[in-house]
């Protein structure tokens, strides 16, 4: 039997649902204090005084922090994670680092930024003393648009970025402006993806647990190498007295993807009070003051000829950071590296810049730059075709990167300092089979008779590439145990993506055996010396590949020890069934046990001569540069005219992930991602008033997609292309579906009000916005 | 703050303890009866992650206080079944895959109860609105769906093959 390729129900799933998990809220040390914040009110202020004595007397409370008492002791985070390699010379990128203060010290610099800490022997009792901690702030003026921000005289959000310019690129390929000037036809669009949030269902929460040096810290984060790593270095205490682990984990999608304040001071104060100290993060917290994303405004301009082939694509964007944008080569650089998705489109400029303003900082959000240049270039595609009275499916055709020019090559580098080159191929025929799928011709024959009875009815087109995979590295360890099981060890950070089960169905095929025979960990800083974590659709990419090249070396190395053991030729050896066993005659051969016995050092080992003891191999995998799935997404829609209420009725996609382990995980990917997009494009909002006061800081402001809101989903695995990247010949997958919805559906609706020309660029797109282009259009 | 007593019934059993009235029902089975099954989403009444039944009818344990159950019997997710026992809708979430991180699956699994129990053979249009009280970021809902239809297949027949 092999395990690839089967839709096998999840390892991981019976203590979810059975209640019997354990998230960081879940755990239950003896003695833990538990934390609440005191957090900033202003967008911008001076911090004149601050009095905490009431607090500190009132109820079960043990300690308290301001940001004097932690000066010299805990250091803000200075993340420079994204430090530009070599190959990316030709994007002249100019990277600040991104500070990220502990507690805040003297000034405030966005609200919800975190002041004062209160420990105290319940979280009841820590928030009733929040109530009686006295603060004085002068308030200062704030840069909140950033447009604004970058020009002189606007307000500073740190000295040392200056103009709060944090970081800028440009990219140009062939000539975009000559090309503009010599075009037949042009147009200029201004385009906007807003700034929303991850909101994973379960928020951000920290425990730590000190004896002795040594501090454990649990965390809700995509990321355990980089906390350690960072908490170590800000309370200056080496990184082995740091052990990161997380926990479950409900949730992520690039919003626990950052190290954080919490996870510093937490660990801090529980190396202080030498006791466990837990703090779990409120909704409303995690809307103020964990990592929002998007938030670009586009300025872009296309030529054209009169068939609609796209010569030339110049775009300038500014992304809104707030006091951050730690990851600028992916919020902001994969903007240019996937812009141009799957057309050919010769001559191409782009010029970016990252603003600091006082608002929470920027993360990377699932898609994290991806989504924002599909809605502007889809988005261009469409308005092309509707300049020249063309079907827009016409217009993307023609546009598309034909076969024979595969692999192409965008002329640009990725993030990584590589040049883009697409490992795929097949765009036209994809395409083509969504319009098959969607109904595209039949809904061109019927759209006319079903205006005529009052349905408006669309459909909108969208497509995307996806760079994935993307280092720096991934490392695993695989071993045989004492129970003749075989345990991966894995830098990776699984929260809700299946891995446990994917790698566990990767690693039975290796070894002959079945998923539940084989044990998974990760996410665990004393698992390995190395690791990064799970997001930017990697994991089984480069957590993959670096435990299909363990398990090789095993079964090498377990195949020598068997030989001694059966004194054979390691070469007339198989593995199956947990046994090692002579080629043809099973029944001579030895246990997984008893190889695990053989490998131990001392008296009973069993070693081929010149082998050291052990039955465990290590990998660390860096991938040659990141591997491309691709992907098109159609958008069925309904709108009303009178209300701009839009009713999505059908998403269709094809995607190419290259090989599939898991089709059941596969699907869940897809269809998560795809109504992920929904909200981005329809309902999802992070909004900012005139002071800088967020405005959507409940689930009631902020409108997340239920199940009321889920259109009929239609997907479709290409026969694609295995990738060539990396040893299992796996794409990822996570990020792909929310990429293409907001450009499908923006075109949909347009489609269903196509004799108004309506153009809709900017999200999300709520009834208001929708009616307020029709009556723009004169509808 | 002063304590009182409350005395309820929860997954069948009665149960005694002290907490301040202040303190709501989740934050109650979770720090004093241990039932951390119930999650705690937004403490604000909107995704459902913390939903238990009382006296067999759905309810957010955020918007409750512990004294408002005085008296009345309360199922968390911990009493509907177990890892050695799992309730056949435990078994179809994860059979179908309705599940990736598993934070809101407890409040879906009992709202999928309750509905279940009134709509035994389920339609997919009905169940949209139904369940919508309950958020899920992860799944994008389809596969839940397929979830509560397959745990109504295995209500009628636990040996059922999918179909």
């Amino acid at each position: 039997m092999t395990w690839v390729g089967q839709r096998v129900a999840r390892k991981e799933d019976l203590p979810l649902v059975t209640g019997t998990g354990t998230y960081v809220p879940d755990f239950n040390l003896p003695g833990t204090l538990e934390v609440a914040f005191v957090r900033s009110p202003f967008a911008h202020a001076r911090i004149t005084s601050i009095d905490t004595a009431e607090a500190l007397a009132a109820e079960g409370v043990v300690a308290i922090f301001t940001g004097p008492d932690i000066r010299d002791k805990v250091h803000a985070l200075v993340l420079d994670q994204e430090a530009a390699p070599p190959g990316l010379e030709t994007a002249e990128p100019e990277i600040h680092p991104a500070t990220i203060e502990i507690l805040a010290d003297g000034e405030v610099r966005h609200v919800g930024q975190a002041v004062v800490a209160v420990v105290a022997d319940s979280r009841y009792h820590a928030e009733d003393a929040v109530d009686l901690v006295r603060i004085e702030y002068k308030e200062l003026p704030a840069a909140l648009d950033p447009e604004q921000a970058r020009l002189p005289g606007a307000p500073i959000v740190f000295d040392n970025v200056p103009n709060n310019v944090q970081a800028r690129y440009r990219i140009r390929v062939g000539d975009a402006a000559a090309a503009l000037d010599a075009a037949e036809h042009r147009l200029a669009m201004t385009i906007r993806s807003q700034r929303i949030m991850a909101a994973p269902m379960e928020t951000r929460g920290v425990l730590a647990s000190t004896v002795g040096e040594e501090t454990t810290v649990w965390s809700s984060t995509q990321i355990p190498w980089a906390v350690r790593n960072s908490i170590a270095g800000a309370i200056g205490v080496p990184q082995r007295q740091i052990r990161v682990q997380i926990a479950h984990m409900g949730g992520g999608f690039g919003q626990k993807v950052n190290v954080y304040p919490e996870e510093v001071l937490i660990t801090y104060i529980s190396r202080v009070l030498k006791c466990p100290v837990r703090w779990v993060e409120d909704r409303v917290e995690n809307m103020i003051a964990s990592g929002h994303a998007r938030d670009q405004l586009h300025h872009v301009e296309a030529a054209f000829d009169a068939e609609g082939h796209i010569t030339a694509v110049r775009d300038r964007f500014v992304l809104d950071s707030g006091v951050a944008c730690p990851y600028p080569l992916s919020s902001a650089y994969n903007v240019a590296s996937h812009f141009r998705s799957m057309y050919r489109i010769p001559n191409f400029a782009i010029d970016a810049e990252c603003v600091l303003t006082h608002k929470m900082f920027n993360l990377p959000y699932r898609g994290a730059g991806r989504p924002e240049a599909a809605f502007v270039m889809d988005r261009v595609i469409n308005a092309v075709a509707q300049e020249l009275s063309l079907d827009p499916a016409d217009v993307i055709r023609r546009n598309l990167i034909p076969d024979e020019e595969q692999p192409y090559r965008m002329r640009m580098p990725y993030r990584d300092g590589h040049e883009v080159v697409y490992d795929a191929s097949g765009f036209p025929a994809a395409f083509d089979r969504l319009l098959e799928l969607i109904g595209y011709e039949e809904h061109r024959r019927t759209q006319a008779q079903l205006r005529a009875q009052g349905v408006h009815r669309g459909i909108g087109l969208g497509t995307y590439v996806e760079g994935t995979g993307v280092g720096p590295f991934e490392s695993g360890q695989l071993q045989v145990d004492s129970q003749g099981h075989v345990v991966i060890y894995s830098g990776c950070a699984p929260h809700g993506q299946g891995l446990d089960t994917t790698m566990s169905q990767v690693v039975a095929d290796a070894f002959g055996i079945t998923p539940a025979d084989v044990v998974f960990r990760a996410g665990d800083t004393a698992l390995l010396p190395y690791g990064v974590g799970t997001f930017a659709s990697r994991s089984v990419v480069t957590a993959g590949a670096a435990i299909i090249e363990s398990s090789n070396r095993l079964l090498t190395r377990i195949k020598a020890i068997a030989g001694e053991m059966l004194e054979m030729a390691p070469e007339d050896l198989e593995v199956g069934g947990g046994r090692v066993s002579v080629h043809g005659v099973p029944s001579r051969g030895v246990s997984f046990k008893e190889v695990y016995r053989a490998a131990s050092p001392g008296p009973g080992a069993r070693l081929p001569e010149g082998m050291d003891a052990g039955a465990a191999e290590s990998f660390y995998w860096v991938p040659p540069t990141v591997t491309w799935g691709f992907g098109v997404v159609g958008a069925v829609v309904d709108v009303d005219p009178e209300t701009g209420v839009v009713d999505v009725k059908k998403l269709v996609m094809l995607h190419d992930c290259g090989r599939v382990i898991n089709p059941l995980i596969v699907e869940g990917q897809i269809e998560g991602g795809l109504v992920q997009g929904i909200g981005a494009t329809l309902y999802e909002h992070v909004v900012y008033d005139e002071s800088g006061q967020p405005r959507a800081t409940t689930f009631l402001d902020y409108l997340l997609p239920t199940s009321a809101e889920v259109p009929e989903i239609v997907q479709e695995h290409l026969e694609g292309t295995p990738s060539d990247r990396n040893p299992l010949g796996v794409k990822g997958v996570g990020e792909s579906g929310p990429i293409s919805p907001p450009a499908a559906i923006a075109n949909a609706i347009i489609d269903a009000l196509s004799p108004l020309k309506i153009q809709l660029n900017e999200l999300p797109l709520s009834p208001a916005t929708v009616a307020a282009a029709i009556e723009r259009a004169g509808g | 703050m002063n304590e009182v007593e409350v005395r309820l019934a929860v997954n069948g059993r009665e149960r005694t303890a002290r907490c301040e009235p202040r303190m709501t029902l989740a934050d109650f089975l979770r720090g004093h009866l241990g039932l951390t099954g119930t999650h705690l989403g937004c403490e604000h009444g909107v995704c459902g992650a913390c939903t238990v039944l009382l006296d067999g009818a759905t309810a957010r344990s955020c918007l409750m206080l512990a004294v408002q159950a005085q008296g009345h019997e309360v199922t968390t997710i911990e009493g509907l079944g177990t890892p050695e026992n799992p309730h056949l809708l435990m078994r179809a979430f994860s059979e179908m895959h309705g599940l990736q991180c598993g934070f809101c699956t407890p409040g879906f699994i009992l709202s999928a109860h309750e509905y279940l129990r009134e709509n035994p053979r389920p339609d997919r249009l009905a169940m949209r609105k139904d369940l919508s009280g309950n958020i899920c970021r992860c799944t994008g809902y389809v596969k839940i769906f397929e979830a509560v239809e397959r745990a109504a297949e295995l209500m009628e027949d636990p040996e059922s093959v999918r179909s």
